[in-house]
């Protein structure tokens, strides 16, 4: 039956539209995690010189048990934004004669050979040899790795836990940032130590390799709560279907202003606000908002001026890279309605680019109080504003017409959590990173004012050739209705 | 109203269809029936401009479909589920298409007054969105909100599908008073033969992709469609 399975996803994934048109992307991802896989080799290879080193009085090993604590919650905090959700469509099986339970443990088994509880070994296995090296002790390395093996595997699963109970819920990612910095904050603060914990405890392991038997257990607690969670899942007047809620009704009139756009303006409004997925993408905004905390009150950071175009492009164009990304793929469910009814490209995409730009200024607006770490600040978070509305929004526009992979809105089949993965973070980087080449060449050759003025330049011009920008993209859509159309008809 | 010629669709070099030429006259309630992988949807597709024909073309009132969208102000059409909008309730989903053709609010208000009797209480002001509808429902949405905006050409693929018996029978008398009170090209694909017979002027049969009967209807249609399909 496990072979069938296997077999079916392998299908699912070469056979899919998203799949051929995507292969430059997979090679990207592809070189992503062999850089990953070095890293973390180079790692293990090194780390017990330079612990051996920099603390030439204790033991390398516990030291670096000491650390584990912070390493598990930044593992947590990663997968929770990177890993997918082993992702299944059970609804055809159910009435098959597999037994429910095999399903539950091949989805569950499944996720356990993700890429994130591999790049681990990376490092654990030199660590480990370099520990028998060291003359530790065979077995006290193995129990060590096989340690760090079940603890990978804790929080994988712990994972899928937050993960599908955040999908479910309407917070998203409040409960992981709350949980793990929350963690952080009693370490931290030392109300309780547990890293220091968790050091004594793999110690103890270390000693005594019969307490691994403890580890274990919450490896199968963990395991069995997923099961527990998953099975309820497995009916169809469950989760499979959908929760019907009552409507809430807005006529949402003062989008009339906005003249021939309003209908579509009036439709993208309600899109991101009555449907799960795009909804995430405003609570983003959130956490752009605060992301200039993390660089701007460190004194570390104050003469690296080009830093705060990074930041100014983040904070006023997240909305652009996390909704811009899947237009016209939000509107997938019934692209066919949009391309038989009495619509001109012209007015849909504009519907879409005054969201981003309104977004843009209402970002820069929100981010004016980071005054208070410079004028700056101020002037490059303009400067990256008008950059974001007149370039970054035309580019996003224009990668949209390549855009073949379907959003199921309604997700109605369990174990759907078409949540953000390590592709989309991916696809803003070229927007991040762009203007702050653009910035650094005549910052460094003139001055501040000059890497400002040369952004607001380009953006101004953008702006300026809206209507020519906006008619060479009217084109590339058209051109590509067709392929689009049958792209979004397939599951992909 | 729309005039068909070499029309072919093929996929990997099969012909899926092949419609040497065809001529529906405005006002006409045109049937189209044939088995499963006839064809129907894909001509109707094709009419819609929703796939490009491997040759030939389709000219709608005059109107290339492939070549220019002038076409979309005076036709409508309901193909399947996702021509609906599934996070949106019936009603704003009949505002949002009656804006795109020139309807105001107070206008599609009363225009849906005169659907109490398909609507059946289950449609409107029930506060669900369209998604959380019933199969049934969903299609009479869709089918009332291709009647929006007195469009010259509808084109309804499989209409009768997924009713129940008496929205089944008020929809076939909503269709045959359409065809008396307006002027309005109606294209309707259907599996079921009485339905069609009943309600349209013109059958077109359809198999493998190629028109094999082209009959104006009358009271024998049924029983020679039906003597057609068995053999």
């Amino acid at each position: 039956m496990i072979k069938h399975f296997i077999n079916f996803e392998w299908k699912q994934f070469f056979r899919s539209s998203y799949w051929q048109k995507s292969i430059g992307l997979n090679i990207l991802m592809a070189f992503l995690a062999l850089y990953f896989m070095l890293t973390f080799l180079a790692l293990g290879i090194s780390l017990f010189p330079i612990l051996d080193e920099k603390f030439p009085e204790s033991d390398p090993l516990i030291i670096l048990n000491g650390f584990l604590f912070y390493w598990f919650l930044a593992d947590l905090l990663m997968r929770f934004f990177l890993q997918k959700l082993p992702v299944m469509n059970v609804k055809p099986l159910l009435v098959l004669p597999i037994k429910r339970r095999k399903i539950l443990h091949y989805v569950l088994g499944k996720s356990a050979v993700s890429f994130f509880n591999f790049l681990p070994l990376f490092a654990v296995i030199p660590f480990g040899l370099m520990l028998i090296f060291e003359e530790y002790g065979t077995t006290t390395a193995i129990v060590w790795m096989v340690l760090m093996v079940i603890f990978t595997l804790i929080i994988n699963f712990l994972n899928i836990i937050i993960e599908s109970r955040s999908a479910e819920t309407e917070l998203s990612f409040l409960p992981v940032i709350v949980l793990a910095s929350g963690l952080f904050a009693l370490n931290y603060f030392e109300i309780v130590s547990f890293s220091t914990l968790l050091a004594n405890g793999i110690n103890a392991v270390d000693e005594n390799p019969v307490l691994i038997l403890i580890p274990l257990a919450i490896l199968g607690i963990v395991y069995y709560i997923n099961y527990i969670f998953l099975k309820k899942k497995l009916y169809v007047d469950g989760s499979l279907q959908a929760k019907t809620k009552t409507a809430t009704t807005s006529d949402l009139t003062w989008t009339r202003r906005f003249g021939k756009i309003a209908p579509f303006l009036q439709l993208d409004l309600k899109l991101l606000w009555r449907n799960k997925r795009p909804r995430s993408s405003i609570f983003i905004l959130i956490i752009g908002l605060m992301y200039g905390l993390f660089f701007y009150p460190n004194p570390m950071y104050n003469d690296l001026e080009w830093l705060y175009v990074f930041v100014g492009i983040f904070v006023t164009g997240i909305f652009i890279i996390n909704f811009g990304q899947f237009i016209p793929a939000w509107d997938s469910g019934y692209y066919k309605l949009l391309m038989s009814q009495n619509i001109k490209y012209k007015e849909y995409l504009n519907s879409k680019y005054s969201l981003m730009v309104m977004s843009s200024i209402i970002m820069f607006v929100l981010s004016i109080p980071y005054v208070y770490f410079g004028w700056k600040i101020l002037l490059v978070h303009f400067a990256a504003m008008i950059y974001n509305v007149g370039v970054n929004t035309y580019i996003i526009l224009l990668a949209g017409s390549f855009n073949r992979k379907k959003i199921d809105l309604t997700q109605r089949a369990a174990f759907n959590y078409q949540g953000t993965g390590a592709v989309q973070w991916l696809v803003g980087f070229p927007l991040l990173f762009v203007p702050v080449a653009i910035f650094f060449a005549p910052y460094k050759l003139i001055g501040f004012e000059a890497g400002v003025a040369t952004l607001i330049i380009l953006g101004a011009t953008g702006i300026v050739f809206h209507q020519k920008l906006m008619r060479f993209i009217v084109a590339k859509y058209l051109r590509s209705k067709y392929v689009m159309i049958n792209a979004f008809d397939q599951d992909n | 109203m729309i005039k068909v010629a070499e029309l072919s669709k093929k996929y990997g070099g099969v012909a899926v269809l092949n419609i040497p030429s065809l001529e529906i006259p405005k006002g006409q309630a045109f049937g189209l029936v044939g088995n499963n992988g006839a064809g129907k949807t894909t001509f109707f597709n094709l009419i819609l401009d929703l796939i490009n024909p491997t040759s030939g073309n389709v000219i709608n009132n005059e109107i290339q479909v492939n070549k220019s969208e002038d076409w979309k102000p005076f036709t409508s059409a309901f193909m399947d589920e996702s021509f609906l909008i599934g996070y949106l309730t019936p009603e704003e989903y009949f505002y949002f298409i009656g804006e795109l053709r020139g309807m105001n609010k107070a206008d599609i208000d009363i225009f849906l007054g005169q659907f109490e009797e398909i609507f059946n209480d289950e449609i409107l002001s029930r506060k669900k969105y369209l998604r959380d509808l019933s199969k049934g429902n969903q299609k009479k949405v869709g089918i009332v909100s291709a009647l929006i905006g007195k469009p010259e050409v509808i084109v309804l693929d499989e209409p009768f599908a997924n009713l129940d018996p008496t929205t089944q029978i008020r929809l076939k008398k909503l269709l045959k008073d359409l065809t008396v009170t307006s002027n309005a090209t109606i294209l309707i694909s259907s599996h079921d033969l009485g339905h069609v017979t009943e309600v349209c002027d013109r059958i077109v049969v359809l198999e493998k992709g190629e028109i094999v009967r082209d009959q104006k209807t009358s009271a024998e249609t049924l029983q020679e469609l039906e003597t057609y399909f068995s053999a």
